[in-house]
């Protein structure tokens, strides 16, 4: 199939970017977004022009590198997938796209379709750990008993992989999914009990810190999490703030 | 303290709490109104009531007003932090795809309620202060009913009160719902609060233009 790819071409993080128009050729149905977008940049390397610049790791749809938002939509308009995972099947021939990076005041370009995700790492560094000596004394983590539901909702919330889908996708580009999703993923087991406090505390004022929008319960971040994290999780994080402000 | 008040998770859980008790205020509200369809003297004994009781004027009504104006500026102070947050807009943006138009719009129905709001404290507030605490007018425990109806004989201030009442539809069928969320409630409860808010938020407005609709056309078959 023949494509038009509007994309973001932006030098680095301090220069203005713009939406550039490329045509290819020949992209087949089963190539990944991310295949396509490397035959792009074979054409554009033996031109001699510039190659686009976009994040890609396992390329398995597990590692959250991959980002891009495609014709309106973080990770394109199917559901429960990385980029790296869309096909191209589910364009069709002559379609234009629309190829942009993450936006939010938070994850500032870093050149083309490249954002810088590190904010995510320091809301994470802020509390989104358990404290436990690892020196050998350790306790076998199968030996606490926990409910299997507890367990089973501790594992979906873990799930995240902090790709960013939650605030390219939401209007107010919110970092409330992603934040609850990692604070839930300690509240509902004991171990992380004894920091609850301490923790969704610091996360959260990490998160307004890092410039954030606020959340508005649209679900659009639901819609389009890669894995599905659910809405309670924000729930239940603005239970644990509540409960943790309260406690002081 | 102040960093509670700052706080993204504080600041959403007033908003739901104020707009809670707009919810309520609205259920009181158009519980009194509705009587006026079937019973002028049910309608004047109300508003007498409310008129003149101490604790509805010197406290409710203060702290109903404190509500409204919380809920607005509060709404205000988070829709331009929120447009702040993304500086740089997308050049295609599939909003559609993943959030209804009513939720990602509340700034703008809010704002459809925020002016009928002006249109309706000029033409029932106002006039009610000025005649209780400005021309001290002797009490007349009928007059309700009268004033009320005077006001829908217009038809550009019934088809008014109509939109608008459509536009607070639109905004209770995100917020009311959307409130039981931000407060940390979402358990198995959830689907029946929503569904209760839903039909809470049709229902309401709804009645709120017939009210208006049966008003003016009582006056329209009558003259």
């Amino acid at each position: 199939m023949n494509l038009t790819l509007k994309i973001w071409r932006q030098s680095d993080a301090n220069s203005k970017g713009k939406l550039v128009d490329y045509n290819i050729s020949g992209v087949e149905g089963d190539m990944s977004f991310l295949e396509m977008l490397d035959v792009l940049n074979e054409d554009l390397i033996n031109k001699g022009e510039e190659p686009v610049v976009f994040d890609h790791d396992c390329r398995e749809g597990i590692c959250g590198a991959c980002s891009l938002q495609i014709n309106g939509e973080p990770h394109g308009p199917d559901r429960l997938i990385t980029t790296c995972q869309l096909h191209m099947r589910k364009f069709n021939d002559g379609d234009t796209i629309y190829i942009e990076p993450f936006r939010a005041k938070a994850f500032p370009v870093v050149k083309d379709l490249m954002v810088d995700r590190s904010s995510f790492e320091r809301i994470q560094q802020a509390g989104g750990y358990i404290s436990v000596n690892t020196s050998g004394n350790t306790q076998d983590a199968n030996a606490i008993p926990i409910r299997k539901e507890d367990a089973d909702e501790a594992m979906d919330a873990a799930t995240c992989i902090g790709c960013g889908a939650c605030v390219a996708a939401c209007k107010n580009a919110s970092a409330m999914l992603f934040t609850s999703a990692k604070v839930s993923q300690f509240a509902l087991l004991p171990q992380g009990q004894v920091e609850a406090t301490e923790r969704v505390l610091a996360m959260v004022n990490q998160m307004d810190e890092e410039g954030f929008g606020n959340c508005t319960n649209t679900g659009a971040c639901e819609i389009e999490c890669p894995k599905g994290i659910s809405l309670e999780n924000i729930a239940r994080m603005n239970r644990e703030y509540l409960k943790a402000s309260m406690k002081g | 303290m102040g960093g509670l008040i700052k706080s993204s998770i504080a600041r959403k859980v007033a908003m739901a709490l104020s707009g809670l008790f707009l919810v309520f205020f609205l259920l009181q509200h158009f519980t009194i109104n509705f009587t006026s369809i079937f019973s002028a003297d049910t309608f004047n004994e109300l508003s007498h009531f409310m008129g003149t009781n101490p604790l509805v004027q010197f406290v409710l009504q203060p702290v109903l007003i404190f509500g409204v104006v919380f809920h607005f500026v509060m709404g205000f102070v988070l829709e331009i932090k929120n447009r702040n947050a993304r500086a740089i807009k997308y050049a295609k943006y599939n909003g559609g795809a993943n959030a209804s138009w009513v939720s990602r719009n509340m700034i703008y129905s809010g704002l459809v309620i925020l002016a009928f709001l002006g249109l309706h404290f000029y033409d029932f507030w106002v006039p009610e202060i000025v005649h209780k605490y400005v021309e001290f007018a002797p009490e007349d425990p009928t007059r309700y009913y009268h004033e009320l109806t005077i006001k829908f004989e217009s038809h550009v201030r019934t088809i008014l009160y109509v939109v608008s009442f459509v536009f607070l539809a639109l905004h209770l069928w995100h917020g009311f719902a959307s409130s039981f969320q931000s407060v940390g409630f979402n358990n198995k409860y959830s689907i029946a609060a929503t569904k209760f808010a839903k039909v809470f938020a049709i229902v309401i407005p709804l009645g709120f233009i017939i009210i208006a609709l049966t008003l003016h056309f009582n006056y329209v078959l009558n003259h």
